[in-house]
């Protein structure tokens, strides 16, 4: 166990070093000048050939990067251009609200998309079954910008169940982490009836049906738990799915995370936070899967781990 | 004896300063109650609250609120007024200013702010380790060369002459030095705070300012307070703002129609626009303000074709600016020439080039082009922008002319602008929106030869050296006295930038945004052209 660990957090090493070269490479090639930004509409090409000398941004391409890198080793990030504060101290301040959404999206699309798996396996070729596989369709298509304002007009304006965006309080997370979850739900109700209707096939359901078991209890204590393996370790594959949609969402309900911060960052070319964010972005992503991998095994014995 | 001493005196008051001492002609609000505090939103974060640094749409007006000047606005106006300066003194040679400043204000850490503090808040936005977006504002003053390439730790034209006296030194006369002075850039800043925050006095500002911050919370909000010490009688009027960032534009206005936001910072968006103004209970709390802006069409006069002047012309004459002023819902007036309406110096009757497209195709065939030709039309590739981009390629194609649309981010605009690849660019989204009322301001960086370099603003590349000589006699004119003459100077600049067509003016832009009904105060502070984009030191709520 401790020699995979090992070997994982070394190839989750080099896949952060891949990341930040060529995050930082399409950066350095970007047809865009952040000292521009930076220096103003008044300024003279001195004014810009000085602050870009102060940056550093004078340097070939490897000066630039082995510093990035030097200066990542001992935990420093860096500061905004624009902002003019530390890096690590804005995205820290965003990492919260970022991963309670997060918490929140995969609370709603295991809730929604195992609900609506389970149900459409055991109603397979009926109306309720064809019914809800056409709603995750849509949930899965669906634009999570139109999701979002469609849900906050509903919700929060007409029916006035929820505050129109916002951060704070439980009823805060509710819409944001509905929509954000609405896609994987899509996702999980497809894979869950899939896999359940196999499992419904197995020998041992039939046993346990035959042992004279109650339907309930073959569905939950035998059929679910072998059927649920496969969405357990799509969670980790999340991560990654859902920091493409915390940027549209957070935006929608003025959620203040890091995908805003993200994006506003990529607007303004302000290098060192996409930079930040997107190394931090990668942690989670290789850390989503690494706990994936470790916590199969432990609900499927099947599984080992080399 | 007599003869003599009568004499000195006229030499005496020959030689006396021309005292120009601005006067404050605000009238204060007799409706305006005291007290109550309002929830303001913006879309975007507050990236820097520091004077020297600050040049977004959403922290502008904040800044402009913590922190004071020694010139200011009247609320509401382009009209300049006494600020940290009580009075002032110009030089005959209007190389010399003389500011006294006011006894007896405090910074809000409560110590006095003195000539010192002035001199050194120059010093710091011109020191290139400021790396301040606003320091070439301050090129007129003596010094500024050497403190720019670092070779002087001060500028050597700013001296604290006595703790309530500043004096300012200028390498030229320049009549928009007093603008310069009221610029946020200009912000009095101590010392002491400055050193003990580092580069984090965005973050901790202190000022003088009507208010101070009380609350920043990264990401979600911030809160201003009342200044009770500041040294304005009465003002400010609120006693505290919450700043709520993150806060889409559709989302702020569904709140603001729930109550619970009070203006929304970015307006009303334009996918909302006509839903507002058809309800008539909403569109009576809409506020329509005219703003100093032009958006333009920049043709690059060092590439054939629009090098020919006849080609730029018939551009001109083929937009159909009545149509695109409609694609963003009547939102503007058709432009005619850079300057905007609400600008000294605009020429009022000139009616530019109409909309004429057999004409725009006569000049093509007088500048060898009769068939057209294909070119490339650079746009922000953010709404409406694209869809105004293709209706001028539309407009375009009627008289021959082939523009392949670039829609790309604002960054890549901006860089292919400054680096003179862009043949054609909308300047929607990056439009100029002056950083203070006066012509001089729309002239320099986007169309004068010193913005015509590589990297520069002026992404047509015009530089024509006559004008600049006269935009440099223009400024020379400082004495108030000479106002009159030297807009007229303006004015005839830009009616020959016309007559050279460096650009298609499409539109003036004018704002509309939103308030809720308990907000008071006169409409023109909710769409104030200086403090931008609301003047928050005397908006009042009525209940």
């Amino acid at each position: 166990m401790a020699a995979y660990l090992i070997r994982r957090l070394g190839g989750a090493a080099l896949i952060l070093l891949g990341v930040s070269l060529v995050t930082f490479f399409l950066l350095y090639v970007l047809p865009a000048d952040p000292v521009r930004q930076i220096a103003g509409r008044s300024a003279t090409p001195e004014t810009v050939e000085s602050i870009r000398r102060q940056l550093g941004l004078d340097q070939p391409f490897w000066v630039q990067y082995g510093r990035y890198l030097w200066n990542l080793l001992h935990l420093d990030l860096g500061r905004s251009y624009l902002q003019r504060s530390e890096v690590s101290e804005l995205i820290w301040a965003r990492l919260p609200p970022t991963l309670l959404l997060m918490a929140g999206a995969i609370a709603c699309e295991l809730a929604l998309g195992l609900t609506m798996g389970v149900v459409a396996a055991l109603r397979r070729g009926t109306a309720a079954d064809n019914g809800l596989m056409i709603a995750s369709f849509v949930g899965v298509s669906a634009p999570q910008f139109v999701v979002g304002l469609l849900m906050l007009y509903v919700f929060a304006v007409r029916l006035g169940w929820f505050p129109i965006g916002g951060y704070g309080t439980f009823a805060h997370l509710v819409l944001p982490s509905l929509t954000l979850g609405i896609l994987g739900a899509g996702w999980y109700s497809r894979m869950m009836r899939s896999s359940m209707v196999e499992v419904l096939r197995q020998d041992f359901v039939r046993t346990a049906r035959a042992k004279g078991l109650t339907r309930r209890r073959v569905i939950l204590r035998h059929a679910l738990p072998n059927a649920v393996l496969p969405v357990i370790a799509m969670i980790g594959i999340d991560i990654g799915i859902f920091m493409g949609g915390i940027v549209v969402v957070e935006s929608v309900f003025g959620w203040p995370g890091i995908g805003q911060l993200a994006w506003q960052a990529i607007q303004r070319v302000d290098i060192p936070i996409i930079m930040g964010v997107t190394l931090v972005s990668a942690v989670a992503i290789v850390l989503g899967n690494l706990l994936a991998d470790l916590v199969a095994p432990l609900i499927d014995p099947r599984i080992r781990l080399r | 004896m007599k003869r003599l001493l009568a004499s000195s005196a006229l030499l005496a008051a020959l030689a006396a300063p021309a005292l120009a001492q601005a006067t404050d002609p605000y009238q204060p609000d007799p409706a305006a109650t005291p007290g109550g505090t309002i929830t303001v939103t913006y879309k975007d974060d507050v990236a820097t609250l520091d004077p020297a640094i600050g040049y977004d749409w959403q922290n502008w007006s904040m800044i402009k609120s913590l922190f004071d000047g020694l010139m200011d606005y009247v609320p509401g106006t382009t009209d300049l007024r006494p600020g940290l300066a009580e009075r002032y003194e110009i030089s005959e040679d209007g190389l010399t200013y003389t500011f006294h400043l006011r006894p007896g204000v405090t910074f809000h850490n409560g110590r006095e702010m003195t000539a010192e503090d002035v001199a050194y808040s120059l010093n710091r936005v011109t020191d290139p380790a400021t790396q301040s977006p606003g320091a070439g504002f301050f090129g007129m003053i003596e010094g500024f060369d050497a403190r720019m390439a670092g070779e002087a730790e001060t500028l050597s034209g700013v001296t604290a002459v006595d703790p309530l006296t500043v004096q300012v030194r200028l390498s030229r006369p320049d009549a928009t030095f007093l603008h310069v002075m009221a610029l946020n850039f200009a912000s009095v800043v101590p010392q002491e705070a400055v050193a003990a925050a580092g580069e984090d006095f965005g973050r901790q500002p202190v000022g003088t300012g009507a208010y101070r911050l009380a609350e920043w919370t990264l990401g979600q909000r911030l809160v201003f307070e009342k200044n009770p010490d500041y040294w304005r009688e009465g003002i400010p009027y609120l006693d505290a703002i919450t700043f709520e960032v993150g806060q889409e534009p559709v989302v702020a206005l569904l709140r603001l129609q729930n109550g619970e936001v009070d203006v929304p910072g970015d307006g009303i968006p334009p996918a909302k626009f006509q839903e507002v103004m058809a309800d008539p209970e909403q569109a009576a709390r809409v506020v329509q303000g005219g703003q100093l802006h032009t958006g333009y069409i920049t043709m690059n006069v060092t590439q054939p074709p629009f090098d020919n002047v006849d080609v730029r012309r018939a551009v001109n004459m083929a937009i159909n600016k009545d149509r695109i002023t409609q694609i963003i819902n009547g939102r503007a007036v058709p432009a005619n020439q850079p300057l905007p309406p609400t600008m000294p110096g605009y020429t009022e009757g000139h009616e530019g080039y109409a909309f004429d497209p057999e004409g725009a195709k006569a000049l093509l065939a007088q500048a060898g082009v009769p068939d057209g030709f294909e070119t490339e039309l650079y746009v922000m590739n953010t709404d409406p922008n694209p869809r105004i981009a293709q209706a001028i390629q539309q407009d375009l194609a009627a008289v021959g002319i082939d523009a392949s649309i670039q829609s790309l981010a604002q960054a890549n605009v901006i860089e292919a602008g400054g680096a003179g690849t862009a043949p054609m660019i909308w300047s929607g989204g990056m439009a100029w929106i002056a950083d203070f009322p006066d012509p001089a301001n729309f002239y320099y960086p986007i169309l004068g030869c010193a913005g015509a370099v590589e990297g520069g603003w002026n992404w047509s590349k015009y530089c024509n050296e006559e004008l600049d000589a006269m935009a440099t006699q223009a400024d020379s004119l400082s004495d108030p006295a000479m106002a009159g003459d030297r807009l007229q100077m303006w004015s005839d600049i830009y009616m020959k930038v016309m007559e050279d067509a460096a650009w298609a003016p499409v539109f003036n832009e004018e704002r509309y945004t939103m308030k809720s009904p308990r907000m008071g105060g006169a409409d023109a502070l909710y769409v104030d052209p200086v403090s931008i984009p609301v003047n928050y030191d005397y908006v009042y709520v009525t209940e």
